[in-house]
């Protein structure tokens, strides 16, 4: 029998639109019935740069505005530092085709492509962060990480977290100047949507010194958490040696992290400041079990070297938050297991996508896992961060129209979260 | 099985896709070289659609005597389907994952008969 379609697509033809593309995510959504409980995506990101310009306004210092503004902020081309492939020359669509995508004159359009890009997975709130501004702190002018940060905060607490509830963001600390980054907190904590701070990874400063204590403090008071968001610079000195992509984001997300982790351990940051909760970010989770065996495996032996220390590092590593992505999936269930055991994951696991970047993780990686049963799951996809952010747990409007929809076609098993 | 029609021979351009709908469905079809190919258009890896990504050719490390790297090329006679979402690449010819051929996208046999094209589903 011969059956003529009735519609098709014609790839040539379309637009790129984050909800096409993410339109298998969507159906996972519904298939999974994600209306039925809250979703929060801990780390994901905006291009700051597409907004830089008005971003760029928001510069106090009138010669540094003028110099952002005829410089721009965009990366290097392929022979800079900073310059990579992360979309695998071209390979991951979204990359070079978001400039392409239509969206309305209002709200902003970072608002309007968070939001569909959250809807498509099933996502209430996400924290956002920017993209090229991980690599700020390595810029040799600590003047400069400074007045762009205070711009690129402001901006985006006028301009996005004011505007709509469901972004959140924990706050660039240019991490050089510890003043600054108490005024930041200072000026910035109370604002709608800042729901903690954050320092990028690859900064060559030692977390343990004692100018950055008093910002330690600052965050503890006010029950707000530290986030250490990993990246990699092409420009380490390590890091150089390596000639692929691959080795270099795959080494250098996980090795800054684990550099500011084993400082702060052992220094006894814990113990000085028990009550600051950190997040370690966007470093995938195989480092940390890795951390845990060697630190207490050496410091069994050397306790003399981190005295502040009461109980082994990776008891107080149990007690960090970690965010999930990207999550280390292929061919090692058994491992994975262990992780989390190890990490305690249904209290101290934070979902998160990482989109629209290359390696981004769905809610299915933690929906779908075999080992954890659904109690443990929805604490990561959401329930522990609305602990730790102090989250109102409201759904999408999306979602809620699911939910009103099945419960108007009495379609059992709606539950009442 | 039956046979689901996508277009006349010639519709789609050469190195496109088109997509169809059968059922909860989606099926690209590719031409490539003038053969055509269909693929569910739905990752193993995490769901992503596959058959709306590019093509792109093997890449290929070339190795000299004595273990020399020589410089890099692309095999265009392996082109590859990449998944738009997160770039796990497949075999045109059958769908594997270019390495873990236990990871591979749903094929369906493509019919040309009369000048028009076929999907057997």
């Amino acid at each position: 029998m011969n059956e003529h379609t009735r519609s098709f697509r014609d790839l040539s033809s379309e637009t790129f639109d984050t909800r096409t593309l993410l339109k298998n995510a969507a159906e996972q959504a519904i298939d999974r019935r994600y209306e039925d409980f809250f979703i929060a995506d801990v780390d994901s990101h905006h291009y700051e740069t597409e907004a830089f310009k008005e971003i760029a306004e928001f510069i106090e210092d009138p010669v540094l505005r003028h110099e952002a503004k005829f410089q721009g902020t965009s990366r290097g081309g392929i022979s800079s530092e900073s310059g990579s492939y992360q979309e695998i020359a071209g390979r991951i669509t979204r990359y070079p085709e978001r400039k392409n995508e239509i969206v309305p004159p209002k709200p902003h359009r970072d608002i309007v492509l968070m939001e569909r890009w959250m809807d498509q997975l099933g996502v209430d709130v996400a924290v956002m962060f920017p993209t090229p501004m991980l690599n700020l702190s390595n810029c040799p002018r600590h003047e400069v990480e400074v007045g762009l940060s205070f711009a690129y905060n402001r901006w985006l607490c006028d301009t996005i977290l004011d505007k709509e509830p469901r972004i959140k963001s924990m706050l660039y600390l240019p991490f050089h100047d510890p003043e600054a980054c108490c005024k930041i907190i200072e000026q910035f904590g109370e604002r709608k949507g800042v729901v903690g701070f954050m320092v990028t990874a690859t900064h060559y400063t030692r977390n343990y010194q004692n100018p950055y204590m008093k910002m330690y403090s600052m965050l503890q008071e006010r029950d707000m958490p530290l986030g250490f968001h990993a990246a990699f610079t092409w420009a380490d000195q390590s890091l150089a040696l390596t000639n692929r992509f691959i080795a270099v984001h795959g080494l250098g997300f996980t090795w800054c992290n684990m550099l500011h982790m084993a400082n702060w351990l052992v220094n006894g940051m814990p113990e000085r400041f028990p009550k600051l909760k950190t997040i370690w970010i966007e470093s995938g989770l195989a480092w940390i079990p890795f951390m845990m065996q060697r630190l207490d495996n050496e410091f069994m032996m050397r306790t003399s070297d981190a005295p502040l220390l009461k109980r082994r590092p990776s008891e107080y590593m149990r007690e960090m938050f970690f965010t999930s992505q990207p999550m280390e999936m292929v061919d090692n269930r058994k491992a994975l297991e262990v992780t989390f055991e190890m990490i305690n994951a249904p209290t101290q696991l934070l979902y998160s996508s990482d989109y629209p970047h290359w390696d981004m993780d769905l809610p299915a990686t933690i929906y779908d896992l075999p080992f954890i049963d659904m109690q443990a799951k929805k604490n990561i996809l959401g329930g522990n961060a609305q602990k730790l952010f102090k989250l109102d747990p409201v759904l999408s409007p999306v979602k809620q129209a699911r939910l009103a929809a099945r419960k108007a076609a009495g379609i059992a098993g709606v539950a009442a979260e | 099985m039956p046979e689901v029609l996508v277009c006349k021979d010639g519709e789609i351009a050469e190195g496109g896709v088109r997509l169809i709908r059968v059922g909860r469905e989606e099926i690209g079809v590719i031409r490539h070289r003038d053969k055509y190919y269909a693929y569910r258009n739905l990752c193993p890896h995490q769901g992503g659609p596959a058959c709306e990504g590019l093509r792109m050719p093997q890449v290929v490390d070339r190795i000299g005597e004595g273990g020399i790297l020589l410089g890099q090329t692309f095999d265009e006679d392996d082109m590859h389907i990449v998944c738009p979402w997160h770039g796990y690449e497949f075999h045109l010819a059958d769908g594997c994952h270019v390495i873990d051929r236990q990871i591979r996208l749903k094929k369906y046999n493509v019919v040309q008969r009369g000048g028009e094209i076929y999907v057997a589903v």
